[in-house]
């Protein structure tokens, strides 16, 4: 076992046995991260294709139509307001605001968080 | 086994240097009301005389024992094993994590001793400023007379506790910083700003709050961390000011 800290121990973050809802907020910014940077890799890329005339425009409006994608979208969205609110803690914490409620205040934005997601899947999947 | 009586088998982990490490498991008849290092003394004294540990004062001042007990920090001087165990069951004892190990139970502390003289780190200070700023303020003397000891043990579970200390060894941590907000609370030695505005010092602290969870002590090193950071902003724009003062 390495006791030291080493760079590859990253994947010990994403444990959250026996931690605080501190580290849930940790955990659950560091994913939706990585999930919103893979996000913007794979937009530039639909973009790019997308310059390669109309036919591939309408192929992928088709595809963007599929249950696939609509999950899709609507995972970035969900990671994009769960990061926003957890990062707007973040920084209130570091102005010295709040820092002592840290607990109660990631409890209400994720409140307002699944109610805004809950919002968007509504109007997403059930609008028609 | 009876209420005053219960078997619990302890997960001790072990190793020396250079070799790999294991759990050896010793079934203890105990008093649930015992302490955990009351236990592991034990297991030394008559299972086992190779097993290192740390430990002096056992009664939560030195802050030498501290363990990870069942995976999370504790000073085990003062963890009953009613807190951790039930009667038939495991205890679970590993070292503090993000510290090297010398032997068994015993990390190697001395970068943290180190650092922690870097942060100015005074073991006493004036009744009044001894706690924490928001805490109801002790017996104070005007003339600040009266010293106490500081909360901080210097025991490391806070970094043990950390999620990006596992990963960092250059993050200073958060007894560190904790260490420099008090001394800078203290002396308003602006040089003690410096040693923490970087990337390896409040910067890298991602709000996990683990150090605050697990300090024994009543130092919230967290909310110490966002306070630096809080006068690191505060210096910086003063500075801003005071030099547009000054070009006019
Ligand atoms: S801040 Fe708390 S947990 Fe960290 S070394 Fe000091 S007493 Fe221990
Ligand atoms: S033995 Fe001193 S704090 Fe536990």
């Amino acid at each position: 076992m390495k006791n030291e800290p080493n760079s590859t121990n990253f994947l010990r973050w994403f444990d959250p046995r026996n931690r605080k809802l501190g580290t849930l907020a940790f955990i659950l910014n560091r994913i939706t991260a990585l999930g919103l940077t893979l996000y913007l890799f794979m937009h530039l890329i639909v973009l790019g294709t997308l310059a390669r005339g109309p036919e591939a425009y309408d192929s992928f409006i088709k595809l963007a139509k599929t249950p696939a994608i609509l999950v899709g979208e609507t995972l970035v969205i969900a990671a994009g307001i769960i990061h926003g609110l957890n990062g707007i803690r973040i920084a209130l914490n570091s102005f010295g605001i709040g820092t002592r409620h840290q607990r109660l205040i990631f409890i209400g934005l994720m409140v307002v968080a699944a109610g805004c997601i809950a919002i968007f899947v509504k109007s997403m999947f059930f609008s028609h | 086994m009876n209420e005053t009586h219960w078997r619990v088998t302890f997960e001790i982990f072990r190793q020396k240097t250079g070799q790999p490490c294991h759990f050896d498991e010793y079934v203890m008849d105990v008093d649930p009301d015992e302490y955990v290092l009351d236990v592991v003394e034990r297991i030394w004294a008559y299972n086992d005389r190779s097993l290192t540990f740390r430990h002096a004062c056992h009664h939560s001042t030195c802050g030498a024992c501290g363990m990870r007990v069942n995976s999370v920090e504790k000073l085990s001087c003062i963890t009953p094993i009613r807190e951790v165990a039930r009667n038939g069951g495991k205890v679970r004892v590993e070292p503090l994590r993000n510290f090297p190990v010398l032997s068994d139970l015993v990390v190697d502390m001395g970068a943290f001793y180190l650092r922690l003289d870097d942060a100015k780190f005074s073991q006493v200070a004036s009744l009044k400023d001894a706690c924490l700023p928001f805490e109801r303020k002790q017996q104070v003397r005007e003339d600040g007379s009266y010293e106490r000891l500081v909360d901080c043990l210097e025991c490391g579970m806070c970094i043990s506790a950390c999620p990006v200390a596992l990963t960092t060894p250059e993050y200073l941590g958060p007894g560190v910083l904790a260490a420099a907000q008090h001394a800078f609370h203290q002396s308003r030695d602006t040089s003690l700003l410096d040693l923490v505005d970087d990337q390896d010092g409040v910067w890298r602290c991602h709000s996990a709050y683990e150090c605050t969870a697990v300090c024994p002590s009543n130092v919230d090193p967290g909310w110490r961390i966002m306070d630096l950071r809080k006068n690191i902003l505060r210096h910086q724009i003063s500075k801003i000011f005071s030099r547009r003062g000054q070009s006019r």
